[in-house]
């Protein structure tokens, strides 16, 4: 299988971008970094590529609410070229920074519970409409007020559409993932949020335990309809290798001969557009749009 | 203030746009100030509301702003916006923060940026805190406000809804050459004249230069002044560090050795007509001396992996055949007694800077931070903030420059003394990668001047010569100026320009870079152009507003700037990525003249001229008088508590101890830091499955290289009273921190950071010479060589009362180190229940300074400071390293403060597992207490976990280095030592107790 492009979008303040092309690399696609500024210059390079990648960071200083400006930049000059790509199935990776970001620039939760699916004639091919969502989905301030980072147990709901998380198991204690934010609270309105959850776009939970941003149902991150667009708080590139985690050194050989598990989260994408799925994405999409029609 | 010179800034009508949480949604801030202000028994308030603030100046119409407000200022799910000032609370108060005119304001500077990108309108933008008290007084308002948020060395308070009526905007101003009569002025008046003027210049200096004029016949301009006394200052030149010292004994105690006899034995060390010892240049025949000496070549065994040392910003050491490693420790401690936040975030954002600017530039790794504050129940004088808040707000800083950095702080430590009231110390450290063919840049004549990054303010003014003054409890007012806050994308994105630019051809765009750091650009500038000298436009400088006289933009220290020199050929490509990355590139002018001078000009007008022979070189270089009088320094001993009457329990004891300050949990501060950003992180600060105290740091820079790096440090504050034993323990305490992670012992590099009391007193200047050598002496016995080093000389507060407290004098020793395979790093939690636990090196009851003195109610009476034996500690830190290679050590952790019960306790809680330990077997005199075997700070002593069947060939590794099996691991969860037990959950609750309440 020839190795397959993995977009990195970098811009001003965008610090995880190195890796998370490490990751993609370790999970065997040609990661390549592109500045913002050069994308909007020519949307179309976004169509070289088989999965897309929107790291963490601090994009443009986050200084008036995190994701705040890459977002409204992303809305105006990048919506339509994103759009399509994920039309087209390509999966597409928002870690931190990145979820910030894609929950204000109508990416996530994606078409089906967006406030304007109506007003697109398009979704019913599956397509994603030609607007981006208003925003349904927020990322607030930390209960704890500061910024944290540490390492949580995480869960993966059974029903999940989400193509970089359904199907793992997480049987050990020590498949975990690392977090570090101040703004990773999940906020939305108790309808959306119900339709996440039965749409199975709940990608991952923080352990019960473990919820310390304090995010409604515990939820870590969420996909688009499609489950090909996959935002979450954690930052599952920096566990690619087990000496990344916590406390390695206490686990015993047989445990860390097998894959950490933010390798195989990204291993699961990169074998999914390798594995020639995009057939059944479509299918995926017309199911979600019709039985979004039926509601 | 930062579009100042666009249009907009002709006065407008000015829209006041208010965000705040929807209905529904949390107010978090609101209510963790509730919180806090509760906690602290604070009167008034039934709730707290918190408001963001923004002042909107520009040609905008209600669709613009509705956009503004609705899509840019807030949230559309969980926030509302408001245009105007919302009602007071009827029954409470309204208290509104905002900074002052000048102060960097990176909110405002994004939405400037966003309004333009997303509008293309040019608007200016100011921003502020809304605070609503309901149920509280003004009065007591402006308390909460005072106490917890605003500070008014860079911000104004105002009681009500503030509405600015105009941004203040500068106004250009006529530029004339300003002269400085000198030629004719007495001793007093010289000594006058380098007060009033912040020169911070001594009698000898200012005769100097007065000399020099008198040469020339003409007298000095301000801007030829200033440049003298930033490039002549302690910060900028550690003259004191370099001078030669006279140095005499008048008592001695404590134990503490004698080194007269080195007079003539060392190189540079004299013997003085009456018995005194005369160093010459002290710096130079110490601390380098000792790197010197192991670089050097014809000897057998010379380190050949130390790459640049003491020349450029940082240190350097080879990592791998391709890669090398620097090193850079800063201290930034006056701006960090002023402005806590500010102060601790450019004093990392300056660290970084610094090894941006090492070689051909370094990538950033790791930050490491050490904090000396007084502790929170001290009594606080006119003048200092509380310690409550300088530790709260210096953990912030440094958190919010280093996180949005992306550079993982990932080691450091808080020592807590009350003599660190109105001076407390903020250490930042710094880790860069960069190709080892770049070690090395050359400035070339001919080349440009680029600066990259921030624009120039008057910010910052005077901070290099502010930090070779003394504070007093009227700097907050007379230095606001020095003080900054830093705008940590600006310097993101010009790091991502200057990596581009060095990696993008098969060249880096630039012969030589540097940070603009103390002093500005007449430091970065004049550094650089010190053996061919400069031509400066001045004029060219691009600036936050207009108004700052042509000195003003000299000496900024405004943050963010990188200096470069740049042949032309190369200017185009530079200004290209520099677009790209959005980062504001300016020529400032030509490297090189033909006479080596300074030239300074402003639109062609000359505003001063300097031989750089002179700048350099004219610094005099009195002798200084040491004395070392053992009897007044014990004063610097820690402050014992109170002796309280305990049960007399050792597992109370060790409790108590586990509970200190120094001890005690940080996990509040640390994880506030993100210690993993790059993905690098192998041994993180907290280790173990519940978080338990690690050694040291270790990351793995490279993502295809198991090779490591470690990072560490020493501190040994509590042996202040004598700092030659002090700094021989910091050393070794040091490299047992990176030995106990599977650190090489024989590729440990190390770095001094001296912050001492005024050294114009001859017995702070003995004792500085005592801890100098002891740099010598421990570099050489532990053969780690220093590769860099600063110092921080003027560390004491006078208060109202004329009462000056000095710090105890610190001494930081920082550490990094070459771990060959991270996979075979060792953490200090133990793993498996039937495992030994072997204690290594000897005990002794020199009890002097330590922890358990400090609880009070000590019974051992060995008062003598615990001293490094030279051969011993060098020895077992080699036989413990080579236990750790074996892998037959499954954790190994260090002795240090606190002593071995607490380090065994802290590998049980560590790992969830019980021990018993049997304090008859540690190696040690027979006739030593039980307290003292048990809580004794000796150095050089490890405690190593081992199976069993592999304790017989760790005794042979073990060789002629004193050690014993003191107790064993297993499943009780219980920790025994004789009669006495405690669970394990206990001792890692007394632990945990020291880090809440922050």
């Amino acid at each position: 299988m020839k190795s397959l492009k993995a977009l990195v979008i970098t811009a001003p303040g965008i610090n995880c971008d190195l890796e998370l092309s490490q990751a993609f690399a370790a999970a065997g696609a040609k990661p390549e970094s592109i500045l913002l500024s050069r994308l909007i210059r020519n949307p179309t390079l976004v169509d070289q590529f088989a999965l897309i990648g929107l790291p963490g960071g601090f994009s443009y200083g986050d200084d008036i609410a995190a994701g705040r400006i890459m977002a409204a930049l992303m809305r105006r000059e990048m919506y339509p070229a994103i759009a399509a790509a994920i039309t087209r199935g390509t999966p597409m990776i928002c870690p931190c920074n990145g979820f910030q970001i894609a929950v204000q620039a109508g990416l996530l939760p994606g078409p089906t519970t967006s406030t304007n699916l109506h007003s697109s004639t398009s979704s019913k091919s599956g397509a994603w409409p030609n607007l981006a969502a208003a925003p349904t989905v927020a990322l607030s301030t930390n209960i704890g007020e500061r910024f944290h980072d540490g390492w949580t147990c995480v869960e993966i709901p059974s029903n999940t559409k989400c193509i970089w998380t359904r199907g793992l198991s997480l049987k050990q204690d020590c498949d975990m993932l690392p977090s570090a934010h101040g703004e990773g609270r999940l906020m939305t309105d108790v309808k959306t949020l119900e339709t996440l959850e039965k749409n199975g776009q709940i990608a991952l939970r923080y352990a019960a335990k473990d919820n310390f941003n304090g995010s409604m149902n515990a939820v870590a991150g969420i996909c688009d309809p499609s489950g090909l667009v996959f935002g979450l708080m954690p930052h599952p590139e920096r566990f690619t290798r087990w000496t990344q985690h916590p406390w390695w050194t206490r686990l015993c050989a047989h445990t860390r001969s097998g894959d950490a598990l933010g390798l195989s989260i990204f291993k699961q994408a990169v074998a999914f557009v390798g594995g020639g799925e995009q057939a059944q994405i479509q299918i995926a999409n017309r199911e979600s749009a019709h039985h979004n029609n039926t509601t | 203030m930062s579009a100042s010179h666009s249009p907009a800034s002709r006065s407008q009508t000015i829209h006041r746009v208010e965000v705040r949480p929807g209905l529904g949604c949390v107010d978090v801030r609101g209510s963790s100030l509730l919180k806090r202000v509760i906690a602290d028994g604070g009167a008034g308030a039934r709730a707290i509301n918190y408001t963001q603030v923004y002042f909107l100046s520009g040609d905008l119409n209600q669709v613009d702003l509705d956009f503004i407000s609705r899509q840019l200022l807030a949230d559309p799910v969980t926030q509302v916006a408001f245009t105007g000032a919302s009602a007071i609370p009827n029954t409470g108060c309204t208290i509104e923060i905002h900074p002052l005119a000048g102060v960097t304001d990176p909110a405002a500077e994004s939405v400037e940026l966003a309004v333009e990108k997303l509008i293309g309108k040019v608007v200016r933008v100011q921003t502020g805190e809304r605070w609503d008290f309901h149920g509280a007084s003004v009065s007591e308002g402006l308390g909460v406000s005072a106490k917890y948020l605003a500070n008014t060395v860079v911000q104004a308070v105002h009681a009500a809804p503030y509405m600015p009526t105009q941004f203040p905007a500068g106004a250009a101003r006529v530029v004339e050459v300003k002269e400085i009569p000198l030629l004719k002025l007495n001793d007093d008046e010289l000594e006058k004249l380098s007060r009033q003027a912040h020169l911070f210049l001594d009698l000898q200096e200012m005769r100097a230069i007065q000399a020099y004029y008198r040469g020339l016949s003409r007298e000095p301009r301000e801007i030829e002044l200033e440049t003298l006394a930033q490039t002549w200052s302690e910060h900028c030149v550690h003259k004191t560090l370099k001078s030669r010292v006279s140095y005499r004994e008048k008592s001695l105690v404590m134990g503490s050795p004698s080194l007269l006899a080195r007079a003539g034995k060392i190189s540079g060390h004299s013997l003085g007509e009456v018995g005194e010892m005369v160093v010459d240049n002290l710096l130079k025949h110490t601390v380098a001396a000792a790197t010197h000496s192991l670089m050097d070549a014809t000897k057998p065994g010379s380190i050949d992996w130390c790459l640049s040392v003491f020349v450029d910003n940082a240190g350097v050491i080879a990592f791998d055949d391709t890669h090398a490693l620097c090193m850079k420790v800063e201290t930034h401690n006056h701006p960090s007694a002023i402005e806590p936040y500010g102060g601790a975030a450019t004093g990392i954002g300056g660290c970084i800077r610094d090894v941006m600017g090492t070689g051909l530039a370094a990538k950033p790794i790791a930050c490491t931070d050490v904090f000396c504050v007084a502790p929170p129940d001290v009594t606080v004088p006119k003048g200092c903030l509380p310690p409550t808040r300088v530790l709260r707000q210096v953990v912030a800083g440094v958190r919010d420059y280093g996180n949005r950095m992306g550079i993982p702080t990932v080691n450091g430590g808080v020592w807590f003394d009350p003599r660190y009231v109105g001076n407390p110390l903020v250490y930042c450290g710094v880790v860069g990668l960069l190709p080892r063919e770049l070690v090395r840049g050359v400035v070339r004549s001919g080349d440009r001047i680029i600066v990259l990054g921030g624009k120039t303010g008057r910010d910052g003014i005077h901070g290099a010569t502010f930090s070779s003054a003394e504070l007093t409890d009227s700097h907050a007012d007379e230095f606001s100026h020095a003080v900054q806050i830093g705008n940590p994308v600006t310097q993101k994105k010009t790091l991502d320009a200057i990596l581009a630019a060095r990696d993008s051809g098969n060249k880096p765009l630039f012969h030589a870079i540097t940070d603009c750091g103390a002093g500005g650009f007449s430091s970065a500038v004049g550094e650089m152009a010190k053996d061919i000298g400069a031509v400066v436009n001045l004029e060219l400088a691009p600036l936050k507003y207009q108004g700052l006289t042509p000195t003003e933009v000299w000496i900024s220290e405004a943050q963010e700037r990188m200096v470069l020199s740049v042949a032309v050929a190369n200017i185009a490509a530079l200004q290209k990525l520099c677009d790209d990355h959005g980062v504001t590139l300016c020529d400032l002018g030509e490297f090189g003249t033909p006479n080596k001078e300074l030239i300074l000009l402003w639109n062609d007008l000359e505003m001063g001229r300097l031989s750089m022979d002179f700048l350099d070189g004219g610094l005099p270089n009195p002798v200084r008088e040491a004395v070392w009088d053992g009897d007044w320094h014990a004063r610097y001993a820690p402050v014992a508590a109170p002796a309280q009457k305990r049960s007399g329990g050792m597992l109370e004891t060790l409790c108590a101890l586990l509970a200190h300050a120094n001890i005690g949990s940080k996990a509040w501060i640390i994880r506030q830091y993100d210690h993993e950003v790059q993905g690098t992180s192998v041994i993180k600060p907290l280790v173990g499955k519940f978080g338990a105290p690690g050694d040291a740091a270790v990351l793995q820079p490279l993502a295809d290289s198991t090779r490591g790096v470690s990072i560490a440090n020493g501190l040994a504050t509590g042996l202040a009273a004598d700092p030659y034993i002090m700094t021989l323990a910091a050393i070794d305490e040091c490299v047992r921190n990176l030995v106990c992670v599977g650190t090489d012992p024989t590729k440990i590099a190390i770095l001094d950071n001296f912050c001492w009391p005024s050294c114009k007193d001859p017995r702070h200047m003995g004792s500085l010479v005592r801890a100098s050598e002891a740099c010598l002496d421990g570099a050489l016995a532990y053969q780690t060589p220093f590769i860099s080093g600063k110092d921080s000389l003027n560390n004491q507060f006078t208060t109202e009362t004329g009462e000056t407290i000095h710090i105890p004098p610190t001494l930081l020793i920082s550490g990094l180190g070459i771990v060959a395979n991270v996979e075979r790093a060792v953490t200090m939690d133990a793993k498996m229940p039937g495992n030994m636990l072997v204690l290594v090196g000897f005990t002794d009851d020199r009890m002097g300074g330590s922890h358990r003195v400090v609880l009070g109610d000590c019974v051992n009476t060995n008062m003598q400071l615990p001293m490094v034996d030279l051969m011993t500690g060098p020895k077992t830190a080699r036989a413990v390293a080579a236990c750790i290679a074996s892998g037959h050590v499954t954790s190994a952790h260090d002795a240090s403060e606190g002593g071995v019960l607490l380090a065994a306790a802290e590998m049980a809680f560590g790992g969830d597992l019980g021990v018993e330990i049997d304090l008859g077997a540690v190696p040690c005199e027979n006739n030593i207490s039980l307290e003292a075997r048990a809580f004794s700070e000796t150095p050089s002593r490890y405690l190593l976990e081992v199976a069993p069947e592999n304790i017989a060939s760790i005794t042979t590794m073990l060789a002629g280095v004193a050690h014993a099996v003191i107790g064993k691991f297993n499943n009780s969860g219980l920790l025994v030592v004789g009669n006495e037990k405690i669970s394990i959950g206990a001792l890692r609750a007394a632990w945990e107790s020291a880090g809440v309440n922050w």
